[in-house]
């Protein structure tokens, strides 16, 4: 069964159809990059799996399970979590709080009043393991809103992780990024990728190429190719896409 | 809700659990050690329990805005309807030990916080859920009509709410507990003084639990929270309910000792009063509010001693922290204790002095302007009297002092300004 099924998945915003009917099967441990220009619709894509927006139309399946329509608290409970293409993060916390609270879900603990937060053993340590895995064990007490940019992209990654999904989106996760968090941040969503499914919204080809198992372009709310990279970067009507009609 | 006025200090965490007691133990030693300072001095006493009451009214205001950024302009809705289920508790008390039996015979006095509580508590439960699907503009407005609604419904049932005079309930009655017979003020701190402490304690643990970890979450970004698994509104309305209990804990405190209670007490004044007092204190930190219930009740008491235009002054003061010092006073001295501790303070404190000198002038000069004015409009005396000083409303000098306070305190703010952003 694929990790996530997606069938004519529809979203017009009024007159404005956003996302046209796409098409797409994402297999279990597959990392799935989608791609496409400026306005393509990638991140309303993203919305409408992680139930930021409610489809128009169309059917989603997380393992089999239709998720369409479900908040996004509902659909993180189910094991599908998301980062943001800006940073989103709980500022006024400190690092190790922000990943504590992302684990509290999993930790079954959030609504708990009766027991200190340091009491509550699954939270912590997946918190610490996270923390380590980002590598901000120095920040750890600096309030989230006080990081420096590639510190805050890396907590991003870190709280979506921290819930241990089996589907994770990443919303340019390297946006911004110098070369060196760039290669930071690849090794970082590498150690992610593991035993998990990933799709990830990118606009640095490099990324992209190193990461993917496949890749689905989109072009004004269709999906016009998907394959594997070396295909995709053969596929005529991609570079007609990207490059224009004359280039094709 | 601005950022800066809530962020809370950056603080690295001390992990010797020991440190962590001694501001509870100072704590306590002043609530024992205050009867000793104010014995027989009964005005003293009846003033501590106001501020007892009130810490804890401001505090679980702040559970709301400071902690989970719920601005709420109702919150004397919990206190009021906690104070009146004491107070007709307190009466069925009364009732039951006059018979001789019935369950109420056996309730102590001493329990009265405790059924405010689950009034307040009951009443944010059941009234909660549509309010807290929102914060800011619309959660604040909500509130306030709560407050009116429940204000008006005060008036318009007088057999629960006993009409404009109230209802009033005798504390010395039922069961004695500890031989404390809550006959004088000074006995009835003692009930203060342990409430007080109970709930400073309760809702400081609050802070450290899971939910009071989200709770600063829904405050900080609420789309974010969704996305880790927790739908804002779920976690705002156990807020609610928290901070409704508390609130009505603090009531059930007043309704013993007042002994009556009016349904003046559940409108937008002492909703106003709870704002007043976090406020003034600071949002950010967790001991601000008691800071600026201390505050703000003894200026509320003590200034009418000394001036007609008391309520003018503690707007003054609110104005004065709002604008120049948004994270309140709890905020000020988290702040000296930051640059004591990283050793900036000897280059941070000429700037604060030079502020606060300015702060203090201006307000100086404010204060001197009101009372030459209201010597004017309703003198029955020859002068104003300010801080010691007798000025003459019917000369220059008055007025000129005015001036030149509030113009060398504008020029010292000024030139603090530019210090400051040097330093940065």
């Amino acid at each position: 069964m694929s990790a996530l099924s997606i069938k004519g998945l529809t979203k017009s915003f009024g007159p404005a159809e956003v996302i046209c009917g796409v098409d797409l099967d994402v297999a279990d441990n597959e990392v799935h990059a989608v791609i496409g220009p400026n306005g393509a619709g990638k991140s309303t894509f993203f919305n409408l799996l992680s139930g930021a927006f409610a489809p128009t139309d169309g059917e989603i399946y997380l393992h089999g399970d239709r998720i369409n329509g479900l908040s996004p608290d509902k659909i993180q409970q189910r094991g599908l979590s998301r980062s943001f293409q800006v940073s989103n993060v709980f500022g006024n916390l400190s690092v190790y709080e922000n990943l504590r609270c992302a684990c509290f879900k999993q930790a079954h603990s959030g609504y708990v009043f009766w027991r200190p937060a340091s009491k509550v053993r699954a939270a912590n340590q997946r918190a610490e393991e996270v923390l380590e895995m980002i590598g901000l064990q120095e920040l750890r007490d600096v309030p989230a809103g006080a990081l420096p940019y590639a510190s805050q992209r890396a907590l991003e990654i870190g709280m979506t992780i921290a819930c241990d999904a089996s589907v994770v989106l990443l919303d340019e996760p390297t946006a911004g990024m110098s070369n060196t968090e760039t290669t930071q941040a690849i090794n970082l969503i590498r150690q992610v990728a593991e035993g998990r499914t990933l799709m990830i919204v990118e606009h640095d080809m490099g990324v992209v190429f190193e990461l993917a198992d496949r890749i689905s372009v989109l072009v004004y709310g269709k999906i016009i190719a998907t394959g594997k990279p070396e295909e995709i970067r053969n596929d005529p009507r991609v570079k007609e896409a990207y490059l224009g009609e004359e280039a094709a | 809700m601005s950022q800066d006025i809530i962020a809370p200090m950056q603080r690295p965490k001390s992990r010797t659990s020991l440190r962590g007691l001694v501001p509870w133990v100072v704590f306590a030693a002043a609530l024992l050690l205050l009867p000793v300072f104010f014995s027989g001095n009964s005005t003293a006493f009846t003033l501590l329990n106001v501020i007892g009451i009130n810490i804890v009214f401001a505090l679980s205001y702040n559970m709301l805005l400071g902690q989970g950024g719920m601005l709420s302009f109702g919150h004397a809705v919990f206190f009021g309807l906690g104070s009146y289920a004491a107070m007709h508790a307190m009466i069925a008390i009364d009732e039951a030990s006059y018979a001789g039996e019935g369950f109420w015979a056996h309730v102590p006095v001493l329990g009265m916080p405790l059924v405010g509580m689950i009034a307040g508590g009951l009443v944010a439960l059941v009234l909660g859920w549509p309010f807290c699907r929102r914060a800011g503009t619309a959660f604040a407005m909500i509130t306030l009509g709560l407050g009116e609604m429940v204000a008006a419904a005060g008036q318009m049932f007088p057999s629960l709410f006993g009409g404009e005079a109230g209802i009033y309930g005798n504390r010395m009655v039922g069961p004695q507990w500890f031989g404390l017979e809550l006959a004088q003020s000074s006995d009835v701190y003692w009930f203060i003084a342990f409430w007080t402490f109970a709930a400073v304690f309760a809702m400081w643990a609050f802070t450290r639990t899971p939910l009071g970890r989200l709770s600063n979450a829904v405050r900080d970004n609420p789309d974010r929270l969704q996305f880790i698994g927790y739908p804002p509104r779920n976690v705002r309305f156990m807020i609610f309910i928290a901070s409704g209990a508390f609130g009505g804990l603090a009531g059930g405190m007043a309704a013993v000792n007042y002994e009556i209670i009016t349904p003046e007490a559940l409108g937008l004044i002492p909703s106003g009063l709870a704002l007043l007092m976090a406020a003034v204190g600071g949002l950010g930190v967790f001991y601000g509010p008691i800071v600026g219930a201390v505050v703000v009740t003894l200026m509320n008491s003590m200034l009418s001693d000394y001036t007609d235009a008391s309520i003018l002054y503690v707007g003054l003061v609110f104005l004065a922290i709002v604008m120049f010092a948004p994270r309140g006073l709890g905020g000020g001295i988290e702040q000296v204790r930051v640059a004591w501790r990283e050793g900036e303070l000897g280059q941070r404190l000429p700037g604060w002095l030079s502020g606060a000198l300015a702060v203090g002038m201006i307000i100086v000069g404010l204060v001197v302007l009101v009372e030459l004015t209201f010597q004017i409009t309703h003198g029955d005396d020859e002068f104003a009297h300010v801080f010691g000083v007798d000025f003459d409303a019917a000369s220059l000098w008055g007025w000129l002092t005015v001036v030149v306070l509030l113009v060398a305190g504008g020029l010292i703010k000024r030139a603090t300004n530019k210090l400051r952003e040097g330093q940065e």
